[in-house]
């Protein structure tokens, strides 16, 4: 028997889990807040805007919504299929293809600002 | 005073001359301190002497009693009458073919728990003389958990992964094959590894749990899958990426 392949998208799915259960709720709570009218000055923005601009801040961005993605793709998959939906290999395709999709979107989006 | 007539409602079947099972209901006078082994030696003793079920220890050591208990996987000496209403249905445990009445077939475990290697393959073979393998307290806890399984298969009839594909290794098997990888004294992690990170090993599971939640000796097969797991894609990447890196 041959060793599985699925350890690459359960090992995104295991990261992203650890990545969103931390910031998910904080991002959350900021958007929140920011929605509010309550964002100190350090949220305005430019602050904002520049953070996204510099590398690092790009690659954080990219890291945590490549692995929210990810995690998200594969939590939907096994889902569907304790749901009861059997096609296990469409839905793969299909919950995988848009987080590809946006995984490149991400991409582009980072690499234009 | 602490006697109840509780109604036992048995799933009956002998696969030679039934076509199919059907339920047979015994009176039984329980004492208080009764559990539903208990029971079912009543109606075997005094009612039906045809009523078949597995049994030994009556202390929830052998394993040999779990049936589903109002459709839960139980070990049948382990649950007493006095938490249940005044009607309990008793049958098979579920996902295995069944033998007779309560007996189930359980060839397909045994056969998994033979492919895991659940003994210790040890590094080096050394001789008599060069004393013991010796381990540290905290080598022993990384592992002890995993030793308390008996076998009972309570958590194949509670997975709903092994129930719709019946060549998942299942989590005992899987949970056994963690607890002698991770023993300090052991060198048969790769033998097992060609077996359990397979499609129809760990990455068959989809962590519902309910096999941690059934068992009755608290060995959380679940947490021991996802350790599998994570060491499991730990060395996909080390073999994909880093060929160059001996494991």
């Amino acid at each position: 028997m041959a060793k599985s392949n699925k350890p690459i998208f359960w090992g995104l799915f295991a990261a992203g889990g650890t990545v969103t259960a931390f910031v998910t709720p904080a991002l959350v709570l900021v958007t929140l807040f920011a929605a509010m009218k309550f964002s100190p000055d350090m949220f305005t923005y430019e602050n904002i805007h520049a953070f996204a601009a510099h590398w690092l801040g790009k690659l954080i961005i990219f890291g945590v919504i490549l692995l929210s993605l990810w995690h998200a793709a594969h939590r939907l998959r096994v889902t569907l299929h304790d749901f009861g939906v059997r096609a296990d290999g469409a839905v793969a395709v299909i919950v995988y293809a848009i987080a590809g999709l946006g995984t490149l979107m991400t991409l582009v989006y980072l690499l234009r600002i | 005073m602490s006697e109840r007539q509780i109604q036992l409602e048995v799933l009956r079947y002998d696969p030679e001359t039934d076509s199919e099972p059907r339920f047979q209901s015994y009176a039984v006078p329980c004492k208080n301190e009764w559990v539903v082994l208990d029971a079912l030696n009543y109606v075997k003793e005094n009612l039906d002497t045809t009523l078949s079920y597995r049994w030994s220890c009556h202390m929830a050591v052998c394993g040999s009693c779990g049936m589903m208990i109002n459709g839960e996987p139980k070990l049948s000496c382990k649950a007493f009458i006095r938490e249940y209403s005044d009607k309990i249905r008793v049958e098979p445990l579920a996902n295995f073919p069944i033998e007779r009445d309560l007996v189930t077939v359980v060839e397909d475990f045994i056969a998994k728990l033979t492919r895991v290697k659940p003994y210790l393959i040890p590094k080096e073979d050394k001789p008599i003389s060069a004393g013991e393998f010796k381990q540290t307290p905290a080598e022993l806890m990384k592992y002890k958990q995993y030793t308390l399984c008996i076998n009972c298969m309570l958590c194949y009839a509670a997975c709903p992964e092994y129930a719709l594909v019946p060549d998942f290794i299942g989590p005992a098997a899987i949970a056994l094959a963690h607890r002698y990888n991770q023993d300090s004294r052991d060198g048969g992690r790769d033998q097992r590894q060609e077996v359990i990170a397979t499609d129809e090993g760990v990455w068959e599971c989809s962590f519902v749990g309910a096999c941690s939640e059934v068992c009755p000796k608290h060995v959380d097969p679940a947490g021991a899958l996802q350790q599998v797991k994570v060491a499991s894609t730990i060395d996909w990447y080390k073999e994909h990426l880093m060929p160059w890196v001996k494991k």
